[in-house]
């Protein structure tokens, strides 16, 4: 246990603690964007509410999610002990430093673009995660008719009756004619896209995400690629892989989410 | 050639310093940076003033003693230069040059541009070696060694042990310096019996000299003047975690 407990509270050790950490955040926010992919689906956020209540139902998402709010932290609290370490190294700075000429801004920035982070990721937390789990939202009720053998989903319940009253009345006329709707479901549901949409005609917010997603993505410029490199994969076969997919990954993601709170200002 | 210096004087470790202008003229395009101070304090001496410290030896670039940090950058703006091989032709003539020690916790100011860089000896102490002795030169082919691995373990060799990788790097941190050590033992068939516990004393003991973190930035390789690659790094971050995750 011994060698375990110094192997990550050496430099090395809280390194890799880092890297590990930012790769799930990674993986993380690949599957939250894929997901949130739904808010531009234009039906009255039948689909985003749904695929909340599969989110935050599903046990096995259930444990990941508490998984990823430790792997928050941990990141968080490494970056905080690693910065102050890094700092006391060099009590004296120098009166003159040309730090560009050998390395990149983002990468001797990492601290700054996190806190950045963090003021989005608690804000983000209170607005939207907070306001499902603790405080009372509206309710939204969603239908799901069997018709024919297929499923529909609407949120307009005078499609629903329409269909019925359609069935219905052909039964009447021709007591041979089986009626196709074989069955209804009412959802019902905590609306989170009006609460979504509500939250982003603040130009406040909207700005706020938008700084957010701008550190975030210069946090992944350097982060991506130097997270594999504290795992020792450094290699010319897959050095410029992660580059490629990592400038990618850093510019796509951040773009993707900072195109929501745009959407919903102009909507 | 004509300059504006600026350097830093400490007398030594207990007192502050500061920076000190200079002007000098006469400078011969060919000399040394070196010996373009080397003027500077003969020129110093004869005013009954103090000279420049400042650390120095082989003066062709294989010693490592050479430090100063000019103009913003560790051995100044050449690539792959020391101090020592920096020419003063690669300045423009009438430009301010800012001289300062090498910066680092773990590498305290003696005096002046002198830095005590004898924590680089602790690290190399506690296992920058093989604690045998390998004998003679061996017949060819006695120990086959695959050309890849002799090539990067002689690249890694070529470090100097100047502490530019420290000067350089915003953490001060020393993992090229010690990932250099570490991966030149462990490409080597010589190297393998003391791998795993090698690194794990190294590692500690450059945590214990209070080197900071690797933040990945690349600065280091950047300036280093042998362009050591910060695939050691990688390599010595392998080394580490499978030393301690995969113990016998
Ligand atoms: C809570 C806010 C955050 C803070 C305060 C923070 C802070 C930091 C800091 C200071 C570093 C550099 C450590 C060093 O000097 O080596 C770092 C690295 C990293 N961060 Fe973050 N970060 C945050 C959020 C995130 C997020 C949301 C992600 C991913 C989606 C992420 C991914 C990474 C990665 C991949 C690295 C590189 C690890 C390595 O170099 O090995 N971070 N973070
Ligand atoms: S004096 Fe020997 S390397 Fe510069």
């Amino acid at each position: 246990m011994n060698w375990f407990i110094k192997a990550f509270t050496s430099t090395l050790g809280r390194k890799l603690v880092m890297s590990l950490t930012g790769l799930f955040l990674i993986a993380f926010l690949l599957v939250h964007a894929a997901g949130n992919l739904q808010l531009f689906h234009n039906d009255e956020g039948m689909s985003f509410n749904m695929y909340t209540v599969f989110m935050t139902g599903n046990p096995i998402i259930k444990t990941i999610s508490y998984l990823l709010y430790a792997t928050f932290v941990v990141h968080f609290l490494q970056s905080v002990i690693i910065t102050i370490q890094n700092r006391k190294s060099r009590p004296q700075g120098y009166v003159k430093n040309v730090a560009n000429a050998n390395s990149k801004w983002s990468s001797r920035n990492m601290g700054i673009l996190g806190t950045v982070i963090l003021v989005f990721l608690v804000t983000h937390m209170v607005n939207f995660w907070a306001q499902y789990h603790w405080s009372e939202i509206p309710k939204k009720t969603y239908y799901t008719i069997t018709f024919d053998g297929d499923e529909i989903h609407t949120a307009m319940k005078d499609t629903v009756q329409n269909i019925y009253t359609r069935e219905q009345s052909m039964q009447m006329q021709n007591p041979t004619y089986e009626n196709k709707v074989t069955d209804i479901k009412v959802h019902r549901v905590k609306d989170l896209y009006k609460t979504v949409e509500i939250a982003f005609k603040d130009e406040w917010l909207v700005i706020l995400y938008l700084f957010g997603m701008l550190a975030l993505s210069f946090h992944l410029l350097h982060g991506f690629q130097s997270a594999w490199q504290t795992l020792g994969v450094n290699h010319r076969k897959y050095v410029p892989i992660i580059k490629t997919v990592g400038w990618l990954y850093s510019t796509i993601i951040p773009a993707l989410f900072a195109a929501m709170p745009l959407y919903f200002y102009f909507k | 050639m004509k300059f504006q210096l600026k350097i830093w004087r400490q007398a030594n470790a207990s007192v502050a310093g500061k920076m000190v202008d200079y002007t000098i003229d006469g400078v011969n395009p060919d000399m040394s940076f070196l010996e373009m101070i080397d003027v500077l304090n003969e020129e110093l001496i004869r005013k009954n003033d103090t000279p420049v410290a400042f650390d120095h030896d082989c003066r062709e670039g294989i010693c490592g003693m050479c430090s100063m940090y000019i103009n913003g950058r560790a051995h100044g703006p050449q690539k792959a230069t020391t101090t020592c091989q920096l020419m003063m032709r690669h300045f423009t003539d009438g430009e301010t040059i800012y001289v300062e020690p090498f910066r680092a916790k773990a590498f305290p100011i003696i005096k002046d541009l002198v830095v005590d860089r004898s924590s680089f000896d602790r690290i190399q102490d506690v296992g920058g070696f093989v604690s045998v002795n390998t004998g003679q030169v061996k017949d060819a082919n006695n120990l086959p060694v695959e050309k890849e691995k002799a090539d990067m373990a002689m690249d890694a060799a070529s470090c100097i042990g100047c502490g530019a990788c420290v000067a350089a790097c915003k953490n001060a941190s020393a993992m090229l310096f010690v990932s250099a050590k570490v991966s030149q033992y462990a490409l080597l068939p010589q190297g393998q019996p003391e791998r795993k516990i090698r690194v794990q004393k190294m590692v500690a003991q450059m945590d214990a000299e209070g080197f900071g973190g690797c933040t990945n930035t690349g600065a280091c390789e950047a300036e280093c003047p042998k362009e050591i690659s910060i695939s050691n790094i990688a390599r010595m971050n392998r080394e580490y975690f499978s030393a301690g995750l995969l113990q016998d």
